[in-house]
């Protein structure tokens, strides 16, 4: 397998009223194709400031990141802006779907921002939709699904620019149980057909999922350890 | 997507856009109206306007102070004497024609009698013409009727209409101020202009018009047609020098009468439509300055209310030229609907003046074009800020923001 990513020595320091915090201290990860993997740590830990590293959302301070191949640390914006939207796909914890927009929509807006055309654009997003089981509830606006129906679209809007990896940070966090189950299973599927997944988590359960876990503390990796027991089994309800 | 946007927030767009439209509003309503007014002005001037000038006490439009007026009064009146010498000494003109008048109700026929003054117009043979009308029916005065004082007279066809409403006017006799006259003519109808009948006078000979109705007050116009536009100008020198020998003017003052033509008269006209150009312009700029500050102050709030979208769009790719765009074509819409809106009603407001007026409506399509050209500039122009803060947005800190 061909490394994916590469951070070497990565530091992200923020000057709060004069007083550095150093969210990460020197992180070193590298992450292969088609890998599944949790980011888990309390909260304060830097895994948040990691995930933001990784999803290119964030300049560090020092180091280097490399993204199959290309130098993500000496990026201006509109550079990452564009590694975002090809290579990236998130899931947020809240969603975070544009909610005066359809399902189809919100799924067709990063296809809109990789210029593609937009007859193209709207069967990819439909047939991203369907993938993950809202075929019928295209025309529907955030407010009018559920929970896990709208994680679900966040997830096709992840997936809708076929990207190299996917990020989901606490994608359980605000479910219930049964959805919550729902949404991990997709996550499951997505790596089993090859997709590269990041989890961002606290919840042990969830991290379990992942075929390796990397604990973050005080803005340094603390374990980085393969998980070989306990995998896929249902969550407890 | 600014489409989009716009739809999604229709009250503040709405209230937005009406102080775009109210600007556009008073400048395209302020030209519309002028463009009426000047074509109307122009088809009027044009029928026999060309080559002809008249010569007068006073200017056909003065403005200023007391003294001026003082000027203009302390002048020797214009006298049949000297339009007689006039036309016997001149040369070049094709015509040299004289007209006076003044309103007078008492005219009747038989038991009828006008309801409001007509215009008594003293002509000679070349009145119909100096009226720019025609005859429809009976002939025109000769030059015996002048010489001879006959009491004849041309009717225009809204006093016609109320002496003769079921009889036929011509070989009849009317009385003006208790005098008979014999109608022995009747004009084309000209309709109005400026809201007011062209059609509600009655011409009788020049001199008998000297006998009966003037006073010392009388000075007449004298009007004077150039044989071709190349003459004109020669036509005029002439008639200023004798006008000047006739009236005695020494060598080094300036003209004691007025020399005006429908060109100058359409000049003085498009000075003074300038002027109301200038203030509508001024007073659009202000409406569009104030309109552009709202539009900034929407498109602010509309940053600020939308800082979670925004740093969701840069999560999933959005870089800083999409959101600057998005945000811009917002304004520019917003800007355009209501720039459209305005247009249309400045059009139908200005043309309203149009109907008021009983002229002839126009669309000026410049104006049009012009603004909704600025509304452009004025949404680029005040959007810009907004659009710029929002696409220089963090994206971490506008996704944690609630």
């Amino acid at each position: 397998m061909s490394i994916l990513i590469k951070l070497k020595g990565i530091k992200r320091y923020y000057d709060v009223g004069g007083e550095v915090v150093r969210a990460l201290d020197g992180v070193d990860v590298a992450i292969d194709h088609n890998e599944y993997i949790s980011i888990m740590g309390p909260s304060g830990s830097g895994k948040s400031t990691l995930m933001n590293m990784i999803g290119c959302l964030d300049s560090p301070t020092a180091g280097t990141y490399e993204f199959e191949g290309e130098l993500v640390h000496d990026m201006d914006d509109n550079q990452l802006a564009s590694i975002r939207n090809r290579k990236i796909g998130f899931v947020f914890q809240t969603f975070n779907l544009l909610s005066k927009a359809t399902a189809l929509r919100n799924v067709e807006v990063p296809l809109i921002y990789a210029n593609i055309p937009r007859s193209d654009r709207i069967e990819r997003a439909a047939e991203s939709l369907e993938a993950v089981g809202l075929g019928d509830r295209m025309h529907h606006k955030p407010n009018e699904l559920s929970g896990g129906q709208r994680q679900r679209v966040a997830i096709a809007r992840a997936l809708a620019n076929k990207p190299s990896i996917v990020l989901a940070d606490e994608p359980t966090g605000n479910l219930d149980s049964k959805s919550g189950v729902e949404i991990m299973k997709i996550f499951d599927d997505l790596h089993g057909r090859g997709n590269t997944i990041i989890l961002v988590t606290h919840e042990e359960y969830i991290a379990e999922h992942a075929d390796r876990t990397i604990h973050i503390f005080d803005g340094k990796v603390k374990e980085d350890i393969a998980n070989h027991n306990n995998r896929r089994e249902p969550v407890p309800t | 997507m600014a489409v989009e946007a716009i739809r999604q927030n229709k009250l503040r767009s709405i209230l937005t856009l009406l102080g775009i439209s109210i600007g556009v509003f008073s400048v395209i309503g302020v030209m519309t109206a002028i463009r009426t007014l000047e074509t109307s002005i122009d088809s009027q001037l044009d029928i026999f306007g060309t080559n002809t000038f008249t010569v007068n006490k006073w200017p056909d439009i003065y403005v200023g102070g007391r003294g001026e007026g003082k000027k203009f009064r302390e002048r020797k009146n214009i006298d049949y004497y000297q339009f007689e010498e006039l036309k016997r000494r001149v040369v070049l003109p094709l015509r040299v024609s004289v007209i006076d008048g003044e309103g007078e109700r008492n005219i009747q026929y038989n038991d009828k009698q006008l309801k409001r003054s007509a215009e008594v117009t003293g002509a000679d043979e070349w009145g119909l013409r100096s009226f720019n009308t025609f005859l429809s029916a009976g002939r025109n005065f000769m030059e015996d009727d002048i010489r001879f004082f006959r009491h004849v007279t041309i009717l225009g066809p809204d006093v016609a209409d109320i002496l003769f409403p079921f009889e036929e006017p011509l070989g009849k006799q009317i009385q003006i101020r208790g005098l008979d006259y014999t109608v022995i003519g009747v004009t084309e109808r000209k309709g109005q202009a400026f809201g007011e009948s062209q059609d509600n006078f009655l011409l009788i000979p020049i001199s008998v018009y000297l006998q009966r109705f003037s006073n010392r007050w009388t000075s007449l116009r004298i009007t004077v047609e150039a044989v071709s536009a190349e003459m004109y100008d020669k036509t005029v020198d002439e008639v200023i020098g004798l006008m000047r020998a006739i009236r005695q003017v020494p060598p080094e003052e300036e003209n004691d009468f007025e020399i005006s033509s429908n060109e100058e008269l359409a000049e003085t006209l498009s000075g003074f439509t300038g002027g109301i150009k200038m203030f509508a312009a001024a007073v659009s700029v202000i409406a569009l300055l104030v309109a552009g500050i709202g539009i900034m102050n929407i498109m602010l709030v509309s940053v600020s209310e939308r800082i979670k979208e925004i740093g969701i769009r840069k999560a999933i790719g959005a870089n800083k030229r999409d959101i600057l765009t998005q945000f811009l074509m917002e304004a520019i819409f917003l800007s355009q609907f209501g720039g459209v809106v305005g247009v249309i009603l400045g059009i139908l407001g200005g043309n309203l003046v149009a109907l008021i007026l009983n002229v002839p409506s126009v669309i000026p399509f410049d104006w049009a074009l012009y603004g909704l050209l600025i509304c452009s500039m004025v949404g680029i122009g005040f959007g810009i800020y907004p659009a710029w803060r929002a696409a220089n947005l963090d994206p971490i800190q506008s996704l944690r923001y609630d």
